[in-house]
């Protein structure tokens, strides 16, 4: 075996890029692609939230200079009765949403789980609402909940003789009746996360359950539960910071009424930037999203302290 | 392959895309060359949606100015006055030199300094002086400067479902004239024919809106004249929120969906789901266009008035004003414009012809029931002159056509208009979902909160 000298490496004339130390060279092609995506992002996500912060501390109409007045949007946002009524409302809806929306996914995803056949028309259909744009189906919804006995809904329930449901109209059912709607347009996505997740739980434990002679909900809490936990926790908190800041809802079906029952912390947001009718108040519109921004950061910090030791 | 040719291959295809992404976010260049020297500006031309024939009318009047005004260059856009999105753009740029927007929102507007004073252009029209002076007023700000000029205005009168009155055993040339009337044939049709007899805005600064409406015909005011006084729980809106809780709660003639406004009512009317509604004498049009309401069924009342106190019903409209970034040329050139187009029409009978025919050519409602801009013999010379044109059911508005001249204009209450209103809504709709609602518990707290706001200012 005779070893050859490599080949004489051809000249050529050595570039810009080729006169860098070895790793900037490498990082050169890599970068120069990112460079569309951060100058899209920085300029439709960062500079904004930048701008948010800047905006806060102002007083401006977005036409005249303008004028610099320190901390008295947060004062004013604080002062507001208004703020107390959306933040109880948001928490309400968060509540709501728990209760109703959290385990819906789930239980789905486990039955699925369990089905032989057709279990991808079942994931389908699952899937379905989420494939419908968001006002549409909130349109479609408000529909459904016309007040009146002959609304879609209040003729079903007349069916089974329940009595007509005041749906939107009914400061006490609004709320219930977002969320219904809220959790039918978001729970497949989730119920696909689970179905991932459940899949991954090995069948030797179900065995086992099984052998020690679990039934069918002792082997859900016991095996299928303890397994997907940190998935669950993830869509926890995903749930809670998405709920915190829920907008299509409130808006579309009943713009924050009846007498403000559906007014959450970011249609007030919404409220101050816009709808006093003629450029309102940007700067505690800004300063209020910069208080919610804060108060989620808080919390999943505090989540992800607390729930370390018991995610794996 | 060589590295440094890939390499070179991808730095051209980045800086190409990079490129490509700049001018994206470029606007649109001035053609300086021909125009220059010319004052050039964009106007409202046209609603997004309107037809192709509305479109050319509006292009063929403006090539008709410029004839006239060789030193103007008019550019009619598409434009929609959108409450929400206005002042975002005219931060953006994209607002057009001169449009119009509500006389409701003209001295908030004015107020923020979104439009541009334009006193001194419309005092050199030569008619600046026969405005009627409440109409007037509402193209004025708080401080007395004119902001533009008021192009349509209409009054609120009772809007009622003939068909529905029909059914229910009413006769529906004889609208109600009293509002013990309105409750009694709201009972009749809600009874007969299980659609909802009466029913009012409630959100959206709507429901304030109305509210302002029903006091102002049962007496009442909201505000002190100079705007720094609030007289929200004056005995009128009291007595016009009891009228409303009896209605929904006692006669249950409100129907069971209260969440209306002004797009919603209208739909739920042409509908054939609402049998009374008030809003101004201008919707037939809107209901036409955007709703198909069955003109047969509609009929148009004037809107019944209290018995005491200063009762009348109030005005609203259009003004055509001039976006706060123009310059003063542009300002000057903006309100020649709409003289041109859109005021000539309301004084000059020739003008309000060629008008007509234009609307006759894309088969728009013509004759819908407006108020005088100037005094009343204009107004009829211009109505005299257009009558051959008419196409809407004139004689199914007969009660308010006859019946509105006695009536009092009253502008709307002047300080923190729309704020006040969205106080309102909640009242509102607190009555209208809550049977136990203190009435008058609800009105004082209105009343301070207004109060608050008035003081801030």
């Amino acid at each position: 075996m005779t070893v050859t000298a490599p080949a004489p490496r051809p000249t050529r004339r050595r570039s810009l890029v080729d006169r860098l130390p070895r790793r900037l060279r490498n990082a050169v092609g890599p970068v120069v692609f990112l460079i569309p995506m951060l100058v899209v992002f920085g300029l439709f996500s960062w500079w904004p939230i930048v701008r948010s912060f800047i905006m806060s501390v102002q007083q401006t109409n977005l036409v005249t200079p303008a004028e610099f007045v320190g901390l008295d949007n947060f004062r004013a946002v604080l002062e507001d009765p208004l703020l107390g009524t959306a933040v109880q409302n948001t928490l309400w809806f968060a509540v709501l949403a728990l209760v109703i929306g959290y385990p819906v996914p789930l239980a789905l995803a486990v039955i699925m789980s369990d089905v032989r056949r057709a279990r991808g028309l079942y994931a389908l259909l699952a899937y379905l609402p989420v494939v419908i744009p968001p006002a549409v189906a909130v349109l479609l919804w408000k529909f459904f909940y016309d007040a009146e006995p002959t609304g879609v809904f209040n003729t079903i329930l007349g069916w089974v003789g329940l009595g007509p449901v005041p749906w939107l109209e009914d400061p006490s059912w609004a709320m219930p009746a977002l969320v219904m709607e809220a959790t039918w347009a978001a729970a497949g996505g989730t119920v696909i996360i689970y179905l991932a997740a459940l899949v991954t739980v090995r069948p030797e434990l179900y065995d086992a359950a099984e052998v020690d002679g679990a039934g069918i909900w002792a082997k859900v809490w016991h095996v299928t539960l303890p397994q997907v936990r940190g998935i669950m926790l993830i869509t926890l908190i995903l749930q809670i910071i998405g709920t915190a800041q829920v907008f299509l809802e409130p808006y579309l079906f009943t713009d924050g009424g009846p007498d403000n029952a559906t007014l959450t912390v970011l249609l007030l947001v919404y409220k101050y930037a816009f709808q006093n009718t003629t450029g309102g108040d940007y700067g505690k519109a800004t300063a209020l999203s910069l208080m919610l921004a804060a108060a989620l950061a808080v919390l999943s910090l505090i989540y992800f302290r607390v729930t370390r030791r018991w995610s794996d | 392959m060589r590295i440094h040719r890939r390499r070179g291959v991808s730095a051209l295809a980045t800086i190409a895309s990079l490129a490509l992404l700049v001018t994206a976010c470029g606007g649109d260049d001035d053609d300086d060359g021909e125009n220059s020297g010319k004052v050039t500006i964009t106007v409202e031309g046209w609603r997004p949606g309107d037809e192709q024939g509305t479109i050319d009318a509006v292009k063929t009047q403006a090539e008709a100015f410029m004839k006239e005004n060789p030193d103007i260059v008019v550019e009619p856009v598409e434009w929609e006055w959108s409450a929400e999105t206005f002042a975002t753009q005219l931060a953006g740029g994209t607002l057009p030199t001169t449009f119009r927007v509500p006389f409701t929102d003209t001295k908030g507007l004015a107020e923020r300094q979104q439009i541009a004073d334009v006193t001194e252009y419309v005092e050199a029209l030569p008619y600046s002086a026969e405005f009627n002076p409440s109409v007037l007023e509402a193209a004025k700000g708080t401080d007395g400067k004119i902001y533009g000029l008021p192009t349509d205005v209409y009054g609120v009168g009772l809007h009622y479902n003939r068909a529905l009155f029909e059914e229910a055993g009413l006769d529906p040339d004889s609208p109600p004239t009293t509002w013990d009337e309105v409750r009694s044939d709201a009972k009749a049709i809600a009874d007969s024919t299980g659609q909802a007899g009466y029913v009012q805005m409630t959100s959206n600064n709507t429901g304030g809106w109305m509210l302002t409406t029903l006091t102002y015909a049962l007496g009442g005011r909201m505000q002190s004249e100079d705007g720094t006084e609030s007289t929200v729980d004056n005995d009128a809106t009291a007595e016009g929120l009891q009228m409303l809780h009896d209605m929904r709660w006692s006669d249950a003639s409100m129907g069971k969906n209260t969440n209306f406004e002004w797009g919603t009512v209208n739909e739920a009317f042409a509908a054939g789901k609402v049998g009374m509604y008030m809003s101004g004498s201008d919707v037939y049009n809107a209901l036409v266009t955007t709703n198909q309401v069955d003109p047969d069924s509609y009929g148009l009342a004037v809107l019944p008035l209290g018995d005491s106190g200063e009762t009348g019903i109030l005005g609203g409209g259009s003004v055509s004003a001039v976006s706060a970034k123009a310059t003063p040329e542009e300002a000057e050139a903006a309100v020649a414009w709409n003289d041109f187009y859109r005021e000539k029409k309301n004084y000059d009978p020739d003008a309000a012809v060629a008008d007509a025919e234009v609307l006759q050519a894309s088969d728009q409602p013509i004759g819908t029931p407006t108020l005088p801009i100037f005094d009343e013999a204009t107004w009829q010379g211009v109505q005299d002159a257009v009558q051959p044109f008419w196409n809407v059911p004139r004689d199914q508005m007969s009660s308010f056509t006859d019946g509105v001249f006695e009536q009092a204009l009253i502008p709307e209450p002047s300080s923190h208009t729309q704020e006040v209103y969205a106080i309102l809504d909640s009242v509102v709709q607190k009555v209208l979902t809550d049977e136990n609602a203190d009435i008058e518990a609800l009105l004082g707290d209105a009343n301070d909160k207004a109060q608050q706001l008035l003081d801030a200012s």
